[in-house]
């Protein structure tokens, strides 16, 4: 095995052109799992956790967040989410934490990514970019299977970005442990009153993260009755119902670390409690 | 013998909190484990392990494997020393499998390498020709007639039947029910590890983390082809046992792979590895009636126990036992029938585990208990006081409960320990869900339960357990010093403090130095069953006692005064003593005997809160009495007693090794979740000591109890939250939202013969 330390995004990029196969070392916190488990034996690992460009924050009304934010600077930072905040405080251990990133979590890409529900909330764009081109995805067309995206071999995932959508946020998830836990279920809801829209993520009940269209156009109608701009308390059988659209969205399955009746319900619990929540933020 | 008091007052005698020597190094990750061991020119093992839970084995091919770069030894059932099988109660278990593997990750083949890495490789490069066999994994249907044999003994692997008074009697109010436990993993972080060093004389040393050298010398040498005076084991740096390390892992082969190639050898198990390398808690399926009278008296307990072993015996005959003595509880029971029996299986291997068979009674009993008080409209504490274990009463096997039995003032202590504050939380992630930031109080119910327990502490049954210590005391450039050599496993519990400590009281020597446990002196037995504190400190204190009778001696001859060490020593006195507990009777059919030497108890009172909405669980508080005879070191008791609770916890909420078709789906601490600082609330601990007469300074072990009673008194407390029965731990989520009650899918009565059981 052959370890790339590169400092700049053009030294990534060039190794990647030019290495068929090179395997992309952030905070490692996937990657030297699956080369522990030995389901993972990669002939040259290009390290990126030392490139600056990529560490970068920026929010000025759009946010611009580096692939290589860790979750720790989720936290600490202001991120321009308090989802994604809440979804950061989610992950793992304080270790896992300082070395885990953003960029990380979008090139594993596994349907239980603690950051992803939110990221589809948002209706974030991914940039990536190779030695000749930069292109951007909505994340809806980024993500395409469990630990399958859009990214080409040749391309670097540069960051996310999305609009700052204000504090009617918030993310939940479902483990079977009160921290350090794998997600069973995990939503996150975002509730744009500037922009009039609605966003809700749906993390391992799918495939992929799944984006629950018909509970996001329901609750407009609630925010757009109840006045967009105000704080508002939806009836319980408006948030009961938000929350049955929520779980009629997912397509979970049984595993080893829940089952799909039990997902559905939770997710139904998890989106009336979330409308509650954020609807009274404004 | 009397004891003169020291001129200079020693520190850190019997009685005070005492440091561990191991606390900083550890902390500090300087504390040298068995996986740290190194060796110039040493290789690495590693082992090719059976993809099938049950499979006849029609070939195995090594030559691509030896041909591999840098492997210099592979080894399969053809290639071995002898025919010897090895195994704690039964020589059941083959070195490496022969004609056919009985469960998933039964060793097939070992290699040694340069590096662990081509070990690994070569390890893939071997190619076994498996035919597949069906596989019985229901530990019941393999007690029915029909079932394939998966032994030459048949399925059973022990049967234990204790019949106390007129079990057939009858009672005003009867509760019956069925319970399950899963399987539990014992979870040492420090996975299996041992370093084999060939020898010039052809014999071998190994160094190894293990919980008790000369058993596994026992087992070891006869495989080797060796007699165990060639065979030295050294005790490595153990990172927990818990009943892990009873049973021999990779120690054969160690020693075979460095016999085969003149080099050192290690091995280290992965944490996958680990998961499929040693034996587990038992699972069990209990099925239960209790009879009380109307002011809630028990009248009778009548049980059938049926757990899983596996695929070899391990320690299950005497698992078997405990579960069956102790499956009535800390109780005046007047009749009783328990049958309880072990059932090969092609699941993994179980074995012993810390609570060993009386916890997954008491998980029942204690249920049982419950229901009863609920029927009756009686407290479930005061039924609990009501029928409690005194002093002199026998348990079901008919033997008296002598030294001290406490029962009903851990009860009353338990009972009456201050609650905590009223809830709910008002920060989330003190809630359920935790850091998933779920509720902000939303469904969220408490609930409080109560459980009790009680388990023998030292080896039962009539076996011959000693333990043997040797003192020396000397004298050198910085005064009087004292060496202790033990052959006893430190596996975390605190036996290094427990033996400076008796030093020091006994000789009135401050400097005490342990020497590395080994097999070069008697066996000390094992680092189980709560047992060292009584067994090991009670040898050091035979010989203690011994060496001080030589200070009184020679003080006497000079008219100088017994404390005057320095003095007294010109010449080091050295005494090595044996130390016996009292005599136990074997078990016979139906255990009407003085199986035990003694019993240990506890009470647990649990606070829960729970999201009924999303089933998830934050346990508030855990308040304890238990009855440890004496705190030798109270801050160790502490440590013991909350580690055990965390233990507890995990089995009550979370801990369960998945298995599908005898297959492990869960083997990383990914997805066998362990309790986080988030889950393991505080804990108020209460000290009852009634020092037992038998036992040095009166301690009585401490180790177990706290994960007998716990996991019940937590499952109690999510009940009483929720209304739900849960009547199978661990509890999981669908178990709360869904009501969906515990069917084990069989039909037996209880007290019954399982062979009997029909099909629900």
């Amino acid at each position: 095995m052959s370890v790339q330390v590169a400092r700049h995004v053009g030294e990534v990029l060039d190794n990647l052109s030019s290495v068929t196969g090179a395997t992309l070392l952030a905070g490692g916190t996937d990657l030297l799992v699956e080369i522990n488990f030995g389901r993972a034996r990669p002939a040259t690992v290009v390290a990126i956790d030392r490139v600056a460009e990529l560490k970068n924050l920026e929010r000025n009304g759009r946010v611009r967040m580096g692939a290589l934010v860790t979750y720790t600077r989720m936290l600490d930072d202001d991120p321009g989410s308090p989802a994604l905040r809440e979804a950061a405080r989610t992950v793992g251990s304080p270790q896992i934490r300082n070395a885990g990133t953003l960029g990380g979590n979008l090139g594993t890409c596994s349907p239980a990514g603690d950051t992803l529900p939110v990221l589809a909330a948002l209706d974030a764009t991914i940039v990536l970019r190779s030695a000749k081109t930069e292109r951007r995805l909505r994340f809806g067309e980024f993500m395409t299977g469990p630990k399958k995206s859009a990214r080409r071999p040749d391309e670097l995932i540069v960051a996310a970005e999305w609009d700052d959508a204000g504090p009617a946020q918030t993310f939940m998830k479902v483990g079977t442990r009160n921290a350090m836990v794998i997600a069973v279920a995990g939503l996150a809801l975002v509730v744009d009153r500037a922009r009039k829209r609605v966003g809700a993520g749906l993390g391992s009940c799918g495939p992929t993260i799944i984006r629950a269209a018909e509970a996001e156009r329901f609750a407009e109608g609630l925010f757009a009755d109840a006045g967009w701009e105000r704080a508002s308390r939806p009836s319980d059988a408006a948030a009961k119902e938000f929350g049955r659209l929520v779980a009629a969205a997912a397509k979970p399955i049984d595993d080893v670390r829940g089952t799909a009746a039990y997902r559905r319900h939770v997710l139904a619990v998890m989106g009336a409690r979330a409308l509650a929540r954020v609807a009274a933020i404004a | 013998m009397s004891t003169s008091a020291p001129r200079v007052r020693v520190r850190g005698v019997v009685g005070e909190s005492v440091e561990r020597p191991d606390a900083v190094p550890k902390v500090k990750g300087e504390f040298e484990y068995a996986s740290d061991l190194r060796r110039d020119g040493m290789l690495f093992g590693a082992t090719l392990r059976s993809p099938h839970a049950h499979a006849r084995i029609a070939g195995i091919e090594t030559s691509a494997a030896k041909r591999m770069s840098g492997v210099r030894a592979v080894i399969t059932s053809g290639e071995l020393p002898t025919r010897e099988r090895f195994g704690l109660m039964k020589l059941d278990q083959p070195v490496l499998a022969t004609e056919r593997v009985r469960y998933v990750g039964e060793p097939v083949a070992i290699v040694a390498a340069d590096s662990a890495e081509e070990a690994r490789l070569a390890v893939r490069a071997i190619t076994v020709r498996y035919e597949p066999l069906a596989a019985i994994t229901d530990p019941v249907a393999a007690l029915q007639q029909g079932a394939e044999q998966l032994h030459r003994s048949g399925n059973v692997i022990d049967e234990v039947i204790v019949v106390h008074g007129d079990p057939d009697t009858r009672a005003d109010v009867v509760v019956e029910g069925e319970y399950e436990v899963a399987m539990q993993d014992q979870a040492a972080l420090g996975p299996e590890a041992g370093l084999a060093i060939p020898r010039r004389d052809g014999g071998v040393d190994l160094h190894v983390a293990t919980q008790w050298l000369h058993e596994d010398l026992r087992q070891i040498a006869p495989c080797l082809g060796l007699p165990e005076s060639k065979v030295r084991l050294v005790l490595a740096g153990v990172g927990g046992a818990f009943g892990a390390r009873e049973d021999v892992t990779l120690q054969i082969h160690t020693c075979l792979l460095a016999l085969a190639t003149r080099r050192p050898v290690r091995m280290t198990y992965g944490r996958e590895e680990s998961f499929y390398g040693h034996v587990h808690r038992h699972p069990a399926k209990l099925f239960y009636a209790h009879g009380a009278t109307k002011r809630g008296e028990l009248v009778f307990v009548r049980a059938t126990i049926v757990l899983d072993g596996g695929a070899y015996a391990s320690s299950s005959p005497a698992v078997i036992a405990n579960a069956a003595c102790f499956g009535a509880g800390p109780y005046r029971v007047p009749n009783a029938r328990i049958h309880a029996v072990g059932a090969y299986t092609n699941n993994p291997p179980a074995g012993a585990m810390r609570g060993f068979g009386a916890v997954q009674s008491c998980f029942a009993y204690e249920g049982q208990m419950d229901a009863l008080a609920a029927k009756l409209g009686i407290d479930p504490v005061e039924l609990r006081e009501r029928n409690a274990l005194r002093n002199g009463d026998p348990i079901i096997t008919s033997q008296p409960v002598e030294g001290s039995a406490p029962v009903a003032e851990i009860v009353r202590r338990c009972a009456d320990a201050p609650l905590p504050p009223r809830g709910p939380e008002t920060d989330p992630i003190a809630l359920p869900g935790g850091a998933g930031n779920l509720t902000h109080g939303e469904g969220v119910r408490r609930g409080v339960g109560f459980a009790v327990g009680m388990k023998n502490v030292c080896y039962s049954h009539g076996f011959d357990d000693f333990a043997t210590a040797r003192v020396r005391l000397m004298r050198d450039e910085r005064g009087p010093l004292a060496r202790v050599h033990t052959a006893a496993a430190e596996v975390g519990q605190g036996l290094v403090t427990v033996c400076v400590q008796i030093v020091r009281t006994e000789l009135g020597v401050e400097r005490v130095e342990l020497d590395p446990p080994d097999t070069t002196i008697g066996s000390a037995g094992s680092s189980s069953a709560s047992r060292q504190t009584w067994m090991t400190g009670g040898a050091v204190l035979a010989a203690c006692r011994e060496v001080k009778a030589v200070l009184l001696s020679r003080a006497r001859a000079t008219g100088r005064p017994p404390d005057d060490l320095a003095a007294l020593l010109d010449e080091p006195i050295d005494k090595t003593v044996s130390h016996r507990h009292r005599d136990t009777e074997p078990r016979d059919a139906a255990t009407q005997n003085a199986g035990h030497v003694a019993f240990l108890f506890a009470a647990h009172r649990a606070v829960a809160d729970v999201d009924i909405e999303t089933g998830l669980i934050k346990v508030v508080q855990i308040a304890t009495a238990q009855d440890v005879g004496k705190a030798i070191n109270p801050l160790a008791v502490v440590g013991q007693i909350e580690g055990g609770i965390a233990q507890g916890l995990g089995l009550a909420v979370m801990e369960e090794v998945i298995l599908k078709d005898g297959h492990v789906r869960n083997a990383s601490f990914t997805d066998y979740l362990l309790p986080t600082t988030l889950d393991m609330p505080p804990v108020v601990t209460l000290l009852i000591e009634h020092p037992h007469p038998d036992a040095p300074y009166g301690a009585k072990g401490v180790g177990e109890p706290p994960t007998i009673s716990s996991t019940p008194a937590i499952v109690a407390a999510i009940r009483a939250a929720t209304g739900r029965t849960l009547h199978r731990v661990p509890v999981r989520p669908d178990d709360i939202v869904f009501d969906e009650p515990y069917r084990s899918g069989w039909r037996i009565t209880p007290g019954d013969d399982p062979r009997r059981a029909v099909r629900a």
